[in-house]
């Protein structure tokens, strides 16, 4: 498209300030978890931090009521484990659905849109709307305070799912069939023709299933109850709602938690980008 | 590690000269096996706890997933979550909810993303900036608007603001006006529109630029350009992005809970549907399982007829085109 050169600065100009503007937050996070409670609290805005240095920081480490580091374990114990057996059992079931379903007249032929229809039925209710039901489940297998209450009940994404089948639909039949020439199995072509040729799907699905999970609050909230198995994000919010809380203490929590997930957006945005652009969503 | 090889090599052997090996089980079977883990995992961890919620929804269930014949109510519970006020105001706030957050997301992005589109040096840039936000967790989006953006007192950020434009400093969250909406939407808004503007860019770029260049043959410039080009071409990424924030909007909880909780409890006001099924059911020091699932069945059937709605809604307009 040919443009006027006075649109092109326009569009510079209100980029540039809604950049600024959105980069605000991550400015107050930092100015505050390196400055001193009276500095933040004071009258006039201090554009700059006064509290460079380690202080804020080795008084978070030090607050047993937190418990910073084992809540940064637990977190990162469950956006891994979540995110690796989420991409396997969703790959393997998208997998199927798009190229094994069984076909013909036997009693199996309607397996393959019986178990799409089940996965595509969930994809309108989310499972944070039935948090209820998962709830009573793990409550009845006696799994509250574990990390398999924490972890299993979110292992089998229809969205994950979802994705792969598009994905896989799509996916060069040929390089399957030549696999297939070459003697191997259906096992075998998937784990080594087809996955190490879906790089770029999973690396988009691992990137939103890891920052989901380490974002995640209302699950831990329910089911972390027991201390040793706070999330980050539960122990921030409990010490934020806790009296007389120490904000410079409370933004330095803040700024370690977002430092990990943040570093493993960039990395891994492009997968992102290009994963939306040919996932057909939108 | 030794049969690995002998397999290898047995493989590699058969492959010369028959070009096929035998393989165990037909598609049927491998059918099953690859879709096994998830199918189990689907039933167990969705629709049976489902149904079982639909079991408890109709009885007294407190504390307990296995109530006692005698703790049957019936519909009792739909009755009581029916007639009170706190839980048809809890959808209603999910109503003004979304109908501010999902126009004003949708014009935002999209108009993020036709930006984008008219530059050419640090593209990228801007786009990591915009989409940055989404990797920060509700929790500490929360921390810092409450604590610092819109803190009520005179040191807050927009407060500072608001001073020296003259104004006194506004308390943000107090409930005294419904000004706790700039802060939630503006939350909102800020974490969650670089998502929706990488989708809007998606869907521009999959438009062809002969449409453009025939259009502005005919003199089309600008607005008209947009009107009966980029607006039509964009409908069923419209479809999908209204779909995905309504749902989004439907599933407030994180925010709301972190920005208005205090020591003291949950604020009366700003209840979406999921504070206030938590808040009767597993907030308090009880946990009233059988009120709650009933509400669970209430807010997915809302859901599910939505989504219903709009898939039938779309499907119309496309049948129109």
């Amino acid at each position: 498209m040919r443009q006027s050169r006075a649109s092109t600065i326009g569009a510079y100009v209100v980029l540039g300030v809604l950049a600024l503007v959105f980069l605000v937050p991550f400015y107050v996070m930092i100015r505050n978890a390196f400055s001193t409670s009276s500095w933040i609290s004071s009258p006039t805005w201090h554009l700059l931090p006064n509290n460079w240095g380690s202080a804020n920081f080795a008084r978070l480490l030090a607050n047993t009521n937190v418990g910073i580091i084992q809540a940064l374990g637990v977190s990162a114990v469950i956006a891994v484990i979540q995110t690796v057996l989420t991409l396997l059992i969703a790959a393997m079931a998208g997998y199927a659905l798009a190229r094994l379903a069984p076909t013909g007249r036997g009693p199996m032929r309607r397996a393959g849109s019986v178990v799409l229809g089940l996965t595509l039925g969930t994809l309108m209710v989310p499972s944070t709307v039935t948090f209820i039901p998962s709830f009573v489940m793990v409550a009845g297998l006696g799994w509250i305070s574990s990390f398999r209450g924490l972890i299993v009940p979110l292992l089998f994404s229809a969205f994950a799912v979802f994705l792969y089948r598009q994905y896989f639909t799509g996916f060069p039949v040929e390089l399957e069939e030549a696999a297939r020439l070459d003697g191997a199995g259906y096992w075998r072509t998937f784990w080594r023709v087809v996955m190490p040729n879906s790089i770029g799907i999973t690396g988009a699905i691992g990137t939103i299933t890891f920052i989901g999970a380490w974002n995640a609050f209302l699950w831990p909230l329910l089911i972390g109850q027991d201390r040793s198995y706070r999330t980050v994000q539960v122990a921030l919010s409990t010490f934020m709602t806790s009296q007389g809380v120490d904000v410079p203490e409370l933004f330095t929590g803040g700024l370690v938690a977002v430092i990990p997930v943040v570093l493993v957006f960039v990395v891994l945005q492009r997968f992102l980008v290009e994963g939306v652009e040919r996932s057909g969503i939108g | 590690m030794q049969a690995q090889a002998v397999e290898r090599s047995l493989t590699g052997e058969r492959a010369v000269t028959s070009g096929r090996r035998r393989v165990v089980g037909g598609r049927t079977f491998w059918f099953w096996v690859f879709v096994a883990p998830f199918l189990a995992g689907l039933l167990t961890f969705v629709y049976v706890p489902i149904v079982w919620s639909g079991y408890l929804s109709l009885f007294d269930a407190r504390n307990t997933v296995t109530p006692r014949p005698d703790q049957f109510v019936g519909f009792g519970n739909y009755v009581s979550l029916l007639t009170d006020k706190a839980f048809l105001t809890s959808l209603g706030t999910f109503m003004v909810f979304t109908v501010v957050i999902v126009p004003l997301t949708y014009a935002f992005s999209l108009g993020l993303a036709l930006l984008l589109q008219r530059i050419r040096v640090a593209r990228t840039f801007f786009r990591s900036v915009f989409f940055i936000p989404t990797a920060v967790s509700y929790v500490i989006a929360a921390m810092i608007w409450r604590l610092s953006l819109f803190n009520g007192a005179r040191f807050g950020m927009v407060n500072t603001i608001v001073r020296s434009l003259g104004g006194t400093a506004v308390g943000w969250l107090s409930g005294d006006t419904p000004v706790y909406w700039v802060v939630l939407v503006s939350l909102r808004l800020w974490l969650q529109s670089g998502f929706y503007m990488i989708l809007f860019i998606a869907g521009l770029n999959r438009i062809g630029q002969d449409m453009y260049e025939a259009a502005a043959l005919d003199g089309a410039t600008g607005w008209k350009l947009f009107r009966h080009i980029t607006w039509p071409q964009l409908a069923s990424t419209t479809a999908a992005i209204v779909l995905l924030l309504v749902i989004s909007a439907f599933q407030a909880f994180d925010e709301f809970y972190n920005t208005l909780a205090t020591i003291g409890g949950y604020p009366p006001f700003a209840r979406p549907p999921l504070v206030y099924l938590y808040l009767i059911s597993l907030g308090g020091g009880s946990q009233n399982l059988g009120l709650g699932s009933a509400g669970t069945m209430i807010l997915t059937l809302v859901i599910v007829v939505f989504g219903v709605v709009q898939l039938v809604g779309t499907r119309r307009l496309e049948a129109k085109r």
